[in-house]
């Protein structure tokens, strides 16, 4: 299950401490501690979600000089070049699973993995989080890779 | 790894510094002469109670290309609309055998204005009416012709027709008329109202973030001076009504119904949010 080919020593050796630690429980409660898939996500995978417009489209919000090959990156959060220097994964964890946690209720951010939601929700979106918590996984582990500090 | 691991508290603190994020891309500075002779108001003191204190039209956020889109009249594609609009105000229509003019003469006098100081409290229906209704209301009751039904072409170019009449002139509601105050703030609740899966308010995107980029979008104040709105992306106008639920939609949330007591109420304030400026229909948008 564990795909992290080709990263860093170092983030892969995280990784296995991770891994260690995780439990399968997939929870709304904030269990942002642990892997919500029980392993580590896989950085590739991510990255892919990250961009999707129909999955995190963190873009829409967030530049990122790994992404420079993609067209209108956002400027309504903080770069997120360096953020692996600024969180801990499990940090990293919380904010994407429900970043009203970490940023209070008046955040623009969505919470990608709750469903403490707004209301009307769209019929086919009643009852889903954004992303799985295989997606999540593959964020946070793509958002690990992220050390280079902006400029 | 020598990474550290910040408390949460630590963290946070660290956070709220840099919510601030990156330069914010301000709106230019920039004036809105339409064919070199009619200026518009397009900053303005923002009404009393108003969370800003400057309110700014849409035409400020938007590229330079589109801006002089919206400065030449004979390049901006709103006003083939209008001289539709024009067509359908003199065309007969319905068993009473009357068009508009028959009632309204030359709209250049009869309307002059009229578009400004819409929604308007109705009496008789006991509740705002937008031009929309209005139109619809003439339509069954002075020509005996079908109402339009949300958005049919007609319905478009006749309400852009109309509002094109008091161009240039400032939007201003009156809130003191029937019972517009609550629905005033029926409106305000629902622009604060976190939607869909999104969890999101007019509010968080265009009262806490206008000025930034969300992907190539350009967030502004949400104003709606300048609908209905000749939008490039669609190549077609479209409707205020239109534009709130794709808003909404873009939640994650099933948008109410065009002409609902939720969306007339949220045009009441929004319309409220922009007092003061110019009249822009129609304006020219991405
Ligand atoms: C609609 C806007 C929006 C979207 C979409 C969005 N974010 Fe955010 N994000 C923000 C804002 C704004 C902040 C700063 C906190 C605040 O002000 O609420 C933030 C903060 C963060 C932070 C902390 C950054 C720092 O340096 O403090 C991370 C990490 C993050 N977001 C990751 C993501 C990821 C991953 C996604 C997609 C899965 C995503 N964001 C989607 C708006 C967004
Ligand atoms: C996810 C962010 C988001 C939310 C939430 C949102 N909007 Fe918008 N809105 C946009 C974007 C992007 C545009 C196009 C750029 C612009 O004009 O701001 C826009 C445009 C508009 C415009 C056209 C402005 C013009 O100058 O033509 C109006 C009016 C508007 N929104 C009203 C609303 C209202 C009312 C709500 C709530 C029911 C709402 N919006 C919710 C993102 C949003």
């Amino acid at each position: 299950m564990i795909k992290a080919i080709g990263l860093g020593a170092a983030t892969a050796l995280l990784f296995t401490a991770m891994a260690g630690a995780a439990q399968m429980q997939p929870s709304d409660e904030l269990s942002a501690e642990t892997s919500l898939t029980g392993s580590v996500g896989d950085p590739v995978e991510g990255r892919k979600v990250f961009a999707d417009r129909k999955l995190g489209n963190c873009l829409a919000c967030h530049a990122v000089s790994d992404m420079s090959d993609q067209l209108f990156h956002g400027d309504v959060g903080p770069t997120l070049d360096g953020v692996a220097n600024r969180y801990a994964p499990e940090q990293l964890r919380a904010i994407v699973v429900n970043s009203k946690e970490m940023f209070g209720d008046q955040t623009i951010m969505p919470g990608f993995y709750t469903l403490k939601v707004g209301v009307d929700v769209a019929d086919e979106f009643q009852g889903e989080r954004i992303l799985t918590a295989q997606q999540v996984e593959d964020v946070v582990a793509y958002l690990t890779t992220l050390t280079k500090d902006p400029n | 790894m020598n990474k550290k691991k910040p408390v949460l508290a630590a963290a946070i603190g660290l956070m709220a510094a840099m919510a601030i994020g990156p330069a914010q891309s301000d709106p230019v500075d920039d004036k809105l002469v339409i064919d070199g002779e009619l200026e518009m108001v397009t900053r303005t003191k923002a009404p009393e109670g108003s969370p800003f204190e400057e309110v700014l039209s849409g035409w400020l956020y938007r590229t330079e290309e589109t801006r002089a889109l919206e400065a030449d009249s004979f390049q901006n594609p709103g006003m083939l609309y209008v001289e539709r609009g024009e067509e359908i105000w003199n065309e007969v229509d319905g068993a009473a055998g009357k068009s508009c003019a028959s009632c309204h003469g030359e709209a250049a006098s009869s309307m002059k204005g009229v578009g400004a100081h819409y929604p308007k409290w109705n009496a008789a229906a006991g509740k705002p009416y937008n031009l929309e209704l209005k139109i619809n209301d003439c339509r069954t009751a002075n020509m005996e012709a079908e109402p339009y039904k949300f958005d049919a072409a007609d319905q478009k170019a006749l309400v852009t027709y109309i509002k094109h009449q008091s161009i240039g002139m400032p939007m201003e509601i009156d809130l003191s008329a029937g019972d517009m105050q609550s629905w005033w703030e029926r409106g305000k609740e629902r622009y604060y109202l976190r939607m869909g899966q999104l969890n999101l308010a007019c509010a968080t995107c265009h009262e806490n973030y206008n000025g930034h980029y969300i992907r190539a979008d350009h967030l502004s104040q949400g104003n709606v001076n300048g609908f209905p709105t000749y939008r490039l992306k669609q190549a077609n106008m479209v409707s205020l009504h239109n534009r709130f639920r794709g808003c909404i939609r873009d939640t994650r949330a099933t948008p109410p119904k065009a002409f609902s007591d939720d969306l007339m109420a949220l045009e009441v304030y929004v319309t409220w949010r922009g007092g003061g400026l110019s009249i822009e229909t129609p304006a020219v948008r991405q």
